[in-house]
């Protein structure tokens, strides 16, 4: 009785069943369409882009679209090498950079370490965009406008990820250090030989966010730079955008094309990233 | 004496230590600065120096780093104030908040709670929801004029479906707006829906399984149980996401080909940012302007930590 008062008679269970899969269903296929779309159009030929009704299958792929989109810039290759640079540079340092100060915060007792924690803390309130007019103020005057400089170093220290890894830091066992003082290991050996091996998992997710972030960046670069030698993907896109000459599905070839090293990168560590950013909200 | 006992707790000195941890401490201390030198250098220029710096030079007539800048007190802001290119900034950058925010919450909180439970296909579902999140905003928005194209876009093809007539989208003022919403919906929904996911597995189960064996129906068990044990994740996401919506842009720029939509009636709050700094190079008062975006999120989100004091639940 009080079985079913909890769980429903079981023809209705399966109705439900089936309606919640009906609904989900429906919004993973609007979620999933865009994305389709993109991909379908990129392998349309010219006139079936202009087809209408529109076609959602291509009648014959054409391949050859990946090859014209390519070469419709003639930095494409060039981009692709930048934002791989740029976004490589940017995670290694931001990792090893917060591995340091996540220790620090965490494991070492020093002076002044509270108030230079919420000092950290507090840069999380202010908007980037409060930072936007000063920092280039700032690189200008460093002479780094239209270097990779001013595209990595801005970037490479998240307080996120340092309060992610500290937070990690602090619930590994306090005995370990004390052991470890014991023989005779400071804190760079413990850091190494103890606490990293233990911290594979934060230390991918911060890389990975910063990969995704780092790909996808968009207003800054194209603030710092100027040259063609030292665009990245997006601000390339941006500016195939505005050729008129070009069509849709060398567009839609295009924006697959940039698209591909973070999908691969998310879909290849998906587990764990949908988990870290699960944690990230726990903490609110 | 007091005072030297107050000030080394705050910096956080041990408290009755022998010579050797004097010793151990100055050490560490060293150590520490050592280890943190490189985030402090790169947080301190490009974070903590700048803060004061747009301060500053929102004061000023700052023009290029060629001309000296002149003081001239809160002119910038006076006018701002007056210009009414930023107020339809400001009422743009509300639409969206409004017509962002709450649409993916309720939405997000829906489908979390159609995944929280045992059913098939649910890692499918949480990635296909959530893969927009990742996507490449300039990339994506292409993807979407296209969409949105007035003649050969799939929207209109879908719509026409059920028999509502092709809309000019990208070319009409009055659906610009509605544009970015849509976009943004589309790519903030997962990322909501598994942070609210794990809100509702973080749950003590035990609890809505005796309000139902005590005869609750399933609308008051949400009601009194599961939203009010939600309150803390869902006040996190409303903040966050409040305060970044007050930052649209990229979106915006990109869709609309680096104008701010159609006769320049989509502006908001950061695009009117970026255009006096970068179009019109008066950098004082972009700062001005960066400024009021900076305390008008800091108001919303006091009123949002205020409104919620009483009705957030932290168990």
């Amino acid at each position: 009785m009080q079985e079913n008062a909890v769980a429903g008679s079981p023809v209705w269970r399966r109705v439900k069943s089936v309606l919640t899969h009906v609904l989900l269903m429906f919004g993973a296929i609007i979620m999933i369409l865009p994305l389709y779309w993109m991909v379908a159009t990129s392998l349309k030929s010219y006139p079936e882009t202009l087809a209408y009704p529109p076609k959602f299958i291509p009648s014959i792929p054409q391949w050859i679209n990946y090859v014209d989109a390519w070469h419709s810039q003639t930095y494409f290759a060039r981009y692709f090498y930048n934002s791989f640079y740029v976004t490589i540079v940017t995670m290694v340092t931001e990792v090893i950079m917060t591995i340091f100060a996540s220790y620090a915060f965490a494991r070492m007792k020093f002076l002044g370490k509270n108030i230079l924690f919420a000092l950290f803390l507090s840069t999380m309130m202010i908007p980037g965009e409060v930072l936007l007019v000063p920092n280039f103020i700032t690189i200008t005057k460093l002479n780094w406008y239209d270097t990779y400089a001013a595209m990595i170093i801005p970037f490479t220290v998240s307080v996120f990820a340092i309060f992610l890894l500290r937070q990690h830091f602090l619930q590994i066992p306090f005995e370990l250090q004390e052991a470890a003082y014991l023989d005779g290991a400071g804190h760079t050996r413990f850091l190494f030989q103890i606490m990293l091996p233990l911290s594979r998992p934060p230390i991918a997710t911060i890389a990975l966010l910063k990969f995704i972030g780092s790909w996808n960046a968009f207003l800054w670069p194209l603030l710092v730079t100027q040259s063609a030698e030292l665009r990245t993907v997006p601000i390339g896109l941006m500016s195939l955008m505005q050729d008129e000459g070009l069509k849709y599905h060398i567009w839609m070839a295009s924006a697959t094309l940039a698209m591909i090293p973070v999908l691969a990168v998310f879909l290849a560590a998906q587990k764990q990233f949908l988990e870290s950013v699960a944690k990230s909200g726990l903490k609110g | 004496m007091k005072f030297g006992a107050t000030l080394g707790k705050w910096l956080d000195m041990p408290v009755g230590a022998t010579r050797w941890t004097w010793r151990k401490f100055w050490a560490d201390t060293s150590l520490a600065y050592l280890f943190l030198l490189p985030s402090l250098a790169v947080i301190g220029l490009f974070s903590l120096y700048p803060v004061v710096k747009a301060f500053t030079l929102s004061l000023t007539n700052y023009f290029s780093p060629r001309v000296p800048a002149e003081f001239i007190g809160f002119q910038n802001y006076r006018e701002i104030l007056q210009d009414p290119m930023f107020w339809k900034a400001v009422k743009n950058t509300a639409i969206y908040v409004v017509g962002t925010v709450p649409v993916t919450i309720l939405l997000a909180l829906g489908i979390a709670m159609l995944l929280n439970r045992k059913i098939h296909l649910r890692a499918f579902y949480r990635l296909a929801y959530f893969v927009p999140y990742v996507t490449t905003a300039v990339a994506i928005s292409m993807v979407w004029a296209w969409i949105f194209h007035d003649q050969w876009g799939l929207l209109n093809y879908i719509l026409g479906w059920f028999g509502v007539p092709a809309q000019k989208w990208l070319l009409e003022p009055k659906w610009t707006m509605f544009t970015i919403c849509v976009l943004a919906v589309w790519k903030g929904l997962g990322y909501t829906v598994v942070l609210f996911l794990a809100g509702l597995q973080n749950m003590d189960r035990e609890l809505m399984n005796a309000a139902r064996i005590d005869g609750a129906n399933e609308n008051q068990v949400f009601r009194h149980i599961t939203w009010p044990m939600l309150s803390p994740t869902t006040f996190f996401i409303t903040i966050t996401a409040v305060i970044n919506s007050f930052k649209v842009f990229t979106e915006l720029f990109v869709m609309y080909g680096g104008r701010p939509g159609p006769l320049r009636e989509g502006i908001t709050i950061v695009f009117y940012i970026y255009e006096k700094a970068w179009d019109d190079h008066v950098m004082g008062y972009a700062s001005a302007a960066a400024y009021i975006l900076f305390f008008m999120v800091l108001a919303v989100t006091i009123f949002q930590f205020w409104y919620a004091r009483k009705r957030v639940h932290y168990s």
